[in-house]
């Protein structure tokens, strides 16, 4: 592969994976929605606003820290943190909301849904749509609502209406069925801002585009403090847009090694785990096609990991090619591994990351000690643990 | 002549409407299906949509997402509705069967063991909801090559072009979806479906059934008469979920229903 990497086709098509499995109600707005896209893509006057707000109102560029302390424990290659965490909200979700709330506001819709699992995505849509004035729905499995009931909290005092969802699992992709048909329901004022890099084109290359801020920032900044590029890119796999935002930029960097890490739950033996590139095969859920985790009849099975946001049974369409074309590794790591990293890393940098980061700091650490100390690792710190602080004192037995 | 175009032709030529129950495979138990689809024949079915159940149904409402949760339960899959259908197909050769569903249990299937699967089983048109045209081409050409018409869907918001296109790739019927919105959602304005209609039929010469919101037997009639027929599914299975305990109630209040909205549609 020398020639500059180029997905998706015009369908949204990544090799097999992508594009727009959707019912006949969602063609018109799925259609209306690429057009607004295309149009503001390379529109100055969007960019800039873009731009200004990412920077006033986010707080970025974000800083790419050196976790020195931790790398020299670790004994391998040089750690560097991209301090996704440290952005408005806590987490690189808002780097996608405030895009497509934009669009939202540019297309004239008055109302904006979305999905949630861990409720970062739910937290930076009722924040912008807070910001713009626009009502807000945020669909929610019943089951993330009692682990997250902290973020539930942030979202209705944003005046965002949260909604928990009673069918199939009560997790991200029955927020996700939900908020389709919500969507299906009312085309006509609605903006529907998904959070990850899945669901039918152009979400997967939109949202993309709009997280590989993260990327393009973490490679001019590594440049910059290195003075060269790194030798591996880790970053969490949920639906994966902290991974593909930190990736895109560096992919045509052949020298730059990128690892998704997904989420092994009990184990991937054990078969409660939500990790479909690492042992899922492909099928078609919300809107594309990609890894999933199903059955022999092609049934989506449950999911099971300790951060409601990486507990879903797809992935990006992206990745899944990504997986295929061997330019991207995927991983895999356990509840259990991940709450080292979260440990590590809190007692080493003092900084708190979420459980989904968690997974990416845990593999960080597996993968540091094997490198030699002028090697670099830019890992992905996806999102700032504080929501995750009910679940973990009540796995480690304390009342808060 | 496949047995769709047979059935529409036939209805055609005497002044009547198709009346199109829908219905869970296997909702609310494997063995309640195969004499449900008999009986509904006989209270007046000219075709019969069966439902292949999925775990995630997104175009569905809550009531067939029920439907499908509970014949998943049973363990009904793909395979099974396919054996189902064989086994109606036995005892009845003049009654089209359409399955309907979503494409990812087609998919673990493999889309050329589907279409032989579906052509032993005598299925008469696959309808697969979050298949679109744009992503349709292979499996809809497997299907023709073996007389099974795929079946597309119509909404309220496609525009003229789209309905051309639904034209050159469909076949046997076109399914219009009467409100935007999941199944078994609000109510219709007839007005709107009139209007509608007038535009499809101008660019198809496909028969059009009618679905999503006709929920009695008034608008069933009317419905069906602004089209070729009626779909009914969630007015059907909201009697299954409310005769769990006893579904051979369930049955007869199916077919009291379906026995109304014949009458009312030949009146």
């Amino acid at each position: 592969m020398t020639e500059k990497y180029n997905m998706p086709d015009e369908r949204g098509h990544f090799g097999p994976y992508g594009g727009m499995f959707v019912a006949e109600t969602l063609i018109p707005p799925i259609q209306e929605l690429n057009a607004a896209y295309q149009q503001y893509l390379n529109d100055p006057e969007f960019i800039a606003e873009l731009d200004a707000d990412l920077q006033h109102y986010v707080g970025r560029p974000s800083p790419l820290y050196h976790a020195e302390r931790w790398s020299r424990e670790l004994g391998g290659a040089q750690i560097y943190l991209k301090r996704e965490d440290l952005n408005h909200t806590g987490a690189h979700k808002i780097n996608n909301t405030i895009g497509q709330a934009l669009l939202a506001k540019r297309m004239g819709k008055t109302r904006i849904i979305a999905e949630t699992g861990a409720g970062q995505h739910g937290v930076a849509t009722a924040t912008v749509a807070a910001r713009l004035g626009l009502e807000c729905v945020v669909y929610m499995g019943a089951v993330d609502v009692a682990r997250q009931s902290l973020n539930v909290y942030r979202m209705k005092l944003l005046g965002a209406k949260v909604v928990a969802v009673e069918s199939g699992s009560k997790t991200l992709k029955d927020a996700l069925n939900e908020a389709l048909r919500d969507w299906v329901t009312n085309v006509d004022n609605t903006f529907y801002i998904i959070g990850t890099v899945a669901g039918p084109h152009p979400y997967p290359a939109m949202v993309r585009d709009f997280q590989a801020i993260i990327g393009r920032e973490a490679r001019q900044q590594c440049l910059d403090q290195a003075g060269r590029l790194p030798d591996a890119l880790v970053a969490c796999v949920g639906g994966g847009s902290n991974a593909i935002g930190l990736f895109y930029p560096f992919i045509d960097d052949r020298s730059v090694k990128m690892i998704g890490v997904e989420a092994a739950g009990d184990g991937i033996e054990t078969g409660r785990h939500s990790a479909p590139l690492c042992a899922g095969r492909p099928g078609v859920l919300h809107g594309n096609r990609t890894y999933l985790m199903e059955d022999d009849d092609g049934e989506i099975i449950e999911t099971h990991s300790i951060s409601a946001g990486l507990d879903y049974p797809g992935v990006g369409p992206e990745h899944a090619w990504l997986k295929d074309t061997g330019r991207a590794q995927y991983v895999n790591i356990t509840d259990n591994e991940a709450l080292e990293g979260f440990h590590s890393l809190t007692r080493m940098e003092g900084i708190i990351p979420a459980l989904e980061s968690s997974h990416a700091m845990a593999y960080t650490m597996k993968l540091a000690p094997t490198m030699s100390k002028d090697d670099i690792i830019i890992a992905c710190l996806s999102g700032r643990g504080d929501k995750d602080m009910q679940t973990m004192a009540q796995r480690e037995g304390i009342a808060l | 002549m496949s047995r769709l175009a047979a059935t529409f032709e036939q209805l055609s030529k005497t002044g009547r409407k198709a009346l199109i129950p829908f219905v869970s495979a296997g909702d609310p138990r494997p063995d309640f299906t195969l004499p449900l689809m008999h009986a509904m024949v006989e209270a007046g079915a000219d075709v019969i949509e069966l439902g292949v159940p999925f775990s995630d149904p997104m175009a569905d409402g809550p009531v067939i997402q029920r439907a499908s949760e509970r014949a998943l339960a049973h363990k009904m899959s793909l395979r099974r509705t396919l054996a189902l259908a064989l086994e109606f197909r036995r005892t009845n050769q003049h009654t089209p069967v359409v399955l309907m569903g979503y494409v990812n249990p087609i998919e673990a299937m493999g889309y050329e063991d589907f279409a032989n699967a579906a052509q032993r089983a005598e299925i008469d048109g696959v309808l697969t909801v979050d298949l679109p045209p744009e992503e349709a081409e292979e499996c809809a050409a497997l299907l023709k090559a073996r007389d099974i018409d795929p079946i597309f869907l119509l909404a309220p918001n496609s525009s003229e072009e789209r309905i051309k296109k639904m034209d050159a790739v469909g076949s046997g019927y076109l399914y219009y979806v009467s409100l935007k919105g999941v199944t078994g959602a609000g109510h219709l304005d007839i007005a709107d479906v009139e209007a509608k209609l007038n535009q499809i039929r101008a660019n198809t010469r496909l028969p059009v059934a009618i679905g999503f919101g006709v929920k009695d037997a008034q608008t069933a009639k009317t419905i069906a008469h602004l089209g070729d027929g009626a779909v009914i599914g969630s007015a059907l299975i909201s009697k299954i979920e409310a005769n769990l305990d006893d579904p051979e109630r369930a049955k007869n209040e199916i077919v009291e229903l379906l026995k109304a909205m014949r009458e009312a549609m030949d009146s």
